[in-house]
């Protein structure tokens, strides 16, 4: 039944696409939905597009294995949003960039700089995409006993023929409508979880470490915050959730939307934390054999039995795991293919995109095979951490600071996220080096992030003379209300 | 370079002077801004600085409001072993109420900043 439920949410998906393959028609078609996508859906499409892997079934076992200190990833996750809302979203949106690149070609007349973004957006866009076919290798083992590389490449393969074929107005009903089914898959099963926990007399977490579980404290202040800056500010510079902006109408439709969408992601981080904590109570022994990462998807059968409504429930959760694999390895593999096209294989035409698709479906479905110990949320958080280190101090200083310049800018895209890379390859490769250097390396962003704002200003204050001439027309055009039409 | 398509001839008018000078006053602050004039620069200055510091003041709130707390928690652990409701309250803090408070500063920024614009807009439009 469970297979039944995962074959059906993929078919429901290419068939989706198929239909918006039928309606798009020219290239803009293809690519941003014509702009003529309504702010609600967009809200739930981006929502959908957001919750990944990492969300679904990473932060369960994430709270599962570690306690009260990791609620920081959803937290995060969500104000990331606000972030977004509160620095990025409405001139973004008037900049009329469809990418990191074009932005930084738009702001600062640089083709260098667009090439470096193109580097960056592609190693946060596979980076990211690594741990959603991890997760679907995970839950397919978890649910069927299929091989662990079988879900992998199951999932990169419909979702690479889907972007290929469908591009993004596609997309846009398919995120939505899965945005809705894993908000269904998570918050229906809850509830007789919770009603089953109650009525076993509500148990207690048991085990000797159960108080380090309970309080904050685990993890030391500095990796604490490093995850806040990184989540907190990564989330504006992840190359999927930008692209999804240039749909809306205008700068004032971008902000509404990013309400929306920080009100539907805040209700869908409600649930992860029960599972997690739930698991805790239930199935604590998946934390000793380092498969925490599925217990979203065994809790329902491991408390109401296996009778046929539990496996009905089962069935649910591994529709909505798919449908978080699905969705977010859509987004990703759109923008990596875009930026793909445009700058590195062709000049963005539609058969430019469907090649570039191809090639950026291949290469995370090949890193994917090696690592399947990592946890998932912890690659996306440092997937965040890049993001936050190199394209956040690139938006916020373009957007409100004049004295921004394209050496400035790649001065500090390069060290700081340079850092974050190195930093990111060391603990993927290798795992975090013991001792005091640990925390630094494993997370990163509290000194990436800085470093990156440092540098970028204080070369641009020692380039002065290469501000761009038409800088106080951006800024006009960025800035003033689209109520003006100037 | 696209090719315009031909136009109708455009149709006559009958010019006053007064509505002449009143669209010229009304218009000044606009052509001030589209010329990036040191009038229209000053005022595009001041508007962005308005919605800067209302952006800077909304994270200052969640900076306090949620950043604080992983300090709150190790300075003084025993705040984190009240149970409100139950709930031990960070994971009350962290689990549900920092949702729809992000939420509520959110709302709040679309409010003021669109408020802020609709003001500017007014300025810039504003018929003597």
């Amino acid at each position: 039944m469970t297979l039944a439920a995962v074959v059906l949410v993929t078919l429901v998906t290419v068939a989706i696409g198929a239909y918006g393959l039928r309606l798009a028609r020219t290239t803009s078609d293809f690519l941003v939905a014509s702009r003529s996508v309504s702010p609600r859906w967009n809200a739930a499409a981006i929502s959908g597009e957001y919750l990944s892997a990492a969300s679904f079934l990473g932060v369960a076992g994430l709270v599962l294995k570690n306690g009260v200190d990791v609620l920081w990833y959803p937290v995060g996750f969500a104000a990331g949003y606000l972030a977004l809302l509160l620095f990025v979203a409405a001139p973004l949106r008037r900049s009329g960039a469809f990418t990191l690149p074009d932005f930084c070609e738009l702001r600062l007349a640089s083709r260098k700089l667009r090439k470096l973004a193109t580097l960056f957006v592609m190693f946060i866009g596979w980076l990211y995409l690594v741990p959603q076919l991890q997760g679907a290798g995970l839950t397919l083992e978890t649910v069927t006993g299929a091989p662990y590389w079988l879900g992998a490449v199951v999932v990169g393969g419909v979702v690479t023929a889907n972007v290929a074929l469908g591009g993004m107005r596609a997309i846009t009903f398919v995120q939505a409508f899965q945005y809705w089914l894993k908000l269904t898959a998570l918050a229906l099963p809850v509830m007789f979880l919770l009603m089953a926990w109650q009525s076993d007399g509500r148990p207690a977490i048991a085990g000797h470490d159960a108080l380090d579980w309970l309080v904050p404290g685990s993890e030391s202040l500095f990796s604490t915050y490093s995850l806040i800056l990184a989540t907190f500010l990564g989330t504006m510079g992840l190359p999927h959730v930008l692209v999804r902006f240039y749909t809306n109408p205008d700068g004032q439709a971008a902000r509404r939307t990013t309400l929306v969408v920080l009100g539907l992601v805040g209700l869908f981080y409600l649930m992860p934390t029960l599972y997690g904590a739930l698991g805790r109570v239930y199935t604590p022994e998946l934390a000793e054999g380092g498969r925490t990462d599925t217990v979203v998807l065994v809790l329902p059968e491991a408390m109401l039995g296996d009778g046929f409504g539990a496996r009905l429930l089962s069935a649910l959760v591994a529709a909505g795991a798919f449908a978080a694999f699905l969705s977010s390895s859509s987004g990703l593999l759109t923008s990596v293919a875009g930026v793909l096209s445009t700058d590195v294989l062709g000049r963005g035409s539609v058969r430019d995109f469907r090649l570039s698709s191809v090639v950026a479906g291949l290469v995370p479905m090949a890193l994917a095979l090696p690592v399947s110990a990592l946890d998932v949320s912890t690659v996306v958080g440092l997937a965040f951490a890049v993001a936050a280190s190199s394209f956040c101090p690139l938006l916020v200083l373009g957007i409100w600071w004049r004295g921004l310049t394209a050496p400035g800018a790649a001065a500090g895209i390069v060290t700081g996220g340079g850092a974050a890379v190195c930093a990111v390859l060391w603990t993927v490769l290798a795992g975090p080096p013991s001792g005091w250097a640990q925390p630094l390396v494993a997370q990163p962003a509290a000194w990436t992030v800085p470093l990156s704002f440092l540098v970028m200003v204080l070369v641009s204050l020692a380039t002065r003379d290469r501000v761009p001439a038409g800088v106080n027309g951006i800024m006009l055009r960025l800035h003033s209300p689209d109520a003006l039409r100037l | 370079m696209a090719v315009e398509p031909s136009q109708d001839p455009p149709q006559r008018v009958r010019v006053v002077l007064a509505d002449a000078a009143r669209d010229r006053r009304a218009g000044q602050v606009r052509a001030e801004l589209q010329e990036q004039s040191g009038v229209g620069e000053a005022v595009l200055r001041g508007l962005m600085r308005t919605q800067l510091s209302l952006a800077l003041g909304m994270a200052a709130v969640v900076a306090i409001g949620l950043g604080g707390l992983p300090l709150l928690f190790a300075v003084a652990p025993s705040l984190a072993a009240v149970r409100p409701f139950g709930i031990a309250l960070p994971w009350l803090l962290l689990g549900v109420l920092a949702y729809p408070f992000l939420f509520g500063v959110g709302a709040t920024y679309v409010w003021l900043s669109e408020r802020t614009e609709h003001e500017f807009t007014e300025l810039v439009d504003r018929k003597p």
